[in-house]
């Protein structure tokens, strides 16, 4: 259980840099980018093509996260210039993806257990420390009887992720991260404030697909694959971290969506390994598609039910009120 | 300071819906006047200020401003010259940011967009010195989400952040007709104030006819895609109501509506 749910950790600390780069498109700009399911894909290919290749698996990771750039930027270049309906601009370029990425991959799935990446890379490094037999001996004093292999991929990747978060913050508030969210917020205003709005299209959704790609490249060298179906639903589960990180952290400044986005990453992972594990619900992992549909619904509805039982008990809270001070007054 | 020739501009040429709303428009005006529009709806004001501010491109004429031809730059280059006020009190602030983030993207207007924080405490300072000018306690609530404002208050926000950079140009596009008459009073007079302060020149848009008299140094009537009047001066500081709606019947030859003048 401790492994599995230390599975879920790892691997949602992973994919929250891609629910960071959905929450640039999809919160930030209000552009449903759905470009997501195929740049996934693109950051994952290219990363492990070239590291097949004899890439440096750090060059190779950049190279794959600049690729789902440039396919982000034409995806924008569509909605901006060429006028079509952003929703649309990204169907046709995830479509168009899905046949590119073939072309680069070469084929449909590239293993990289026998590789070095980046990952296995840090592990070594981190193995050189000494860190890990701290933590396992503390765990197993405290009676654990397994405990995870290595904490280093864990840490590193947490380091990196709230590093991108950082970034993301401090970007969105400098006078250029202004006007891209204000892009998403009042467009003919933001143009009236001699901002063009269609470079700032552009390069929001080329660096939301970037975090995206840069996501897929490092859930390829940890699952030691890439494959040219990985991206499918990746949108919703992007969408599914968002929503429940923001339903369960709030969104009241930028900082702390962030980190609710981050947050909603991990608990979407824990929720689907438990919902799997959970013998009971007698789920397998073709129902992960679904498990997400159901949570996406979950977090959106739950929040506006709550509400409304809270508007409701205020509004039953006041009548009582009123009905007293009209006894009061009847018996007075 | 702004000049324009010979602009036209036709809508839908050639289609039964075809609509000339500008007709060989020449105008110049020079730094620091302060200009009233009127006119019935369908006269082309609105498309006079949309030409100007480059949301519309003309079919044919030129926009010079401080002598520089800019018919042919896109709106967002336009708009480092001209500061604009929209009609509608929600359309000229962003409004799931905060009030300093607002004021910071407006004083970013005329300069490069740097990847810099827009927000800084000298800015701050500076922010809070101009909202003290508006007396609305705006200069409290930096942090305040501009959302949670009302009309009036975010109109005369905006009508700062259209005005304290110092563009060229200031359009104002009947930016009291949404408020009821205390707060449209307000802003009529805050206008008056940072129009004076810095010195702009100002085009303005307004139906009520009584307002058009009261602000500026200058006034155009127009109708049918043309400025039919131009008085300015003293001669404007001695018109009444009576005179511009009796003005229009002559010019035009005909009985005209005068709920339909005043009102629009």
């Amino acid at each position: 259980m401790l492994i599995a749910l230390f599975g879920a950790i790892e691997s949602g600390v992973i994919y929250a840099i891609m629910a960071l780069g959905v929450y640039l498109s999809f919160r930030v700009l209000d552009f449903p980018d759905l470009t997501v399911d195929g740049s996934f894909v693109t950051g994952a290919g290219i990363t492990a093509m070239l590291i097949v290749d004899g890439t440096p698996p750090v060059m190779a990771t950049i190279i794959g996260a600049f690729a789902g750039f440039i396919a982000g930027c034409i995806t924008g270049l569509l909605h901006t210039k060429g006028k079509i309906n952003a929703l649309l601009s990204g169907i046709l370029m995830m479509i168009a993806l899905y046949s590119i990425n073939l072309r680069f991959m070469g084929r449909p799935t590239i293993s990289l257990l026998n590789e070095t990446t980046l990952l296995s890379q840090l592990e070594s490094a981190w193995a050189m420390t000494g860190i890990d037999t701290g933590i396992t001996g503390l765990l197993t004093a405290l009676g654990a009887d397994r405990v995870p292999s290595t904490w280093g991929i864990l840490i590193l990747m947490a380091i990196l992720t709230i590093a991108i978060k950082y970034l993301l913050d401090f970007f969105l508030k400098t006078e250029v991260g202004l006007a891209i969210r204000a892009t998403g917020d009042n467009q003919k205003m933001i143009r009236s404030l001699s901002a063009n709005t269609n470079f700032l299209i552009i390069v929001g959704i080329g660096l939301s697909n970037g975090l995206v790609a840069l996501s897929g490249a490092l859930v390829a060298q940890h699952g030691g694959f890439a494959n040219s179906n990985m991206g499918i639903g990746m949108i919703v589960i992007g969408l599914a971290s968002v929503i429940i990180g923001e339903a369960l952290f709030g969104k009241k400044t930028i900082a702390r969506v962030t980190l609710a986005v981050i947050g909603g990453a991990i608990i979407y992972r824990i929720v689907v390994t438990l919902a799997l594990r959970a013998d009971y619900l007698n789920l397998e992992s073709s129902d992960l598609k679904l498990i997400t549909a159901v949570l996406v619904i979950i977090a959106l509805i739950t929040p506006k039910i709550l509400q409304a039982r809270r508007e409701k008990k205020r509004r039953q809270a006041k009548r009582n009120a009123l009905m007293k001070r009209k006894e009061g007054e009847a018996s007075a | 300071m702004l000049k324009l020739e010979d602009i036209s501009m036709t809508f839908n040429e050639d289609t039964p819906d075809e609509k000339i709303a500008l007709q060989d428009v020449n105008v110049e005006l020079e730094k620091g006047e302060f200009v009233t529009v009127i006119g019935s709806n369908g006269a082309g004001k609105s498309t006079l200020m949309n030409v100007i501010s480059g949301s519309l491109i003309p079919d044919v004429g030129n926009v010079l401003i401080n002598d520089q031809n800019v018919v042919n730059f896109p709106e967002y280059k336009r708009s480092k010259m001209i500061g604009r006020v929209f009609q509608d009190p929600m359309a000229g602030t962003a409004p799931s940011m905060t009030i300093e983030e607002n004021l910071a993207m407006a004083y970013a207007r005329d300069k490069k967009r740097r990847l810099v924080p827009g927000v800084n405490k000298k800015r701050q300072d500076f922010f809070q010195s101009y909202l003290e000018t508006l007396s609305l306690g705006l200069e409290d609530r930096l942090n305040a989400k501009v959302g949670l404002l009302s009309g009036g208050e975010r109109q005369a926000l905006s009508l700062l952040m259209a005005t304290f950079t110092e563009p060229y140009i200031l359009l104002l596009d009947e930016h009291t007709a949404a408020l009821d008459p205390s707060r449209a009073e307000l802003i009529t007079e805050i206008t008056q104030n940072v129009v004076d302060q810095f010195g702009l020149t100002t085009l303005m848009v307004t139906h009520n006819m009584q307002q058009a008299l009261d602000l500026g140094d200058r006034l155009f009537m127009m109708d049918k895609g043309q400025i039919i009047l131009d008085i300015k001066g003293e001669e404007k500081q001695n018109l009444t109501v009576k005179d511009l709606l009796d003005e229009f019947q002559r010019i035009r030859g005909k009985q005209i509506d005068s709920d339909r003048a005043v009102l629009g």
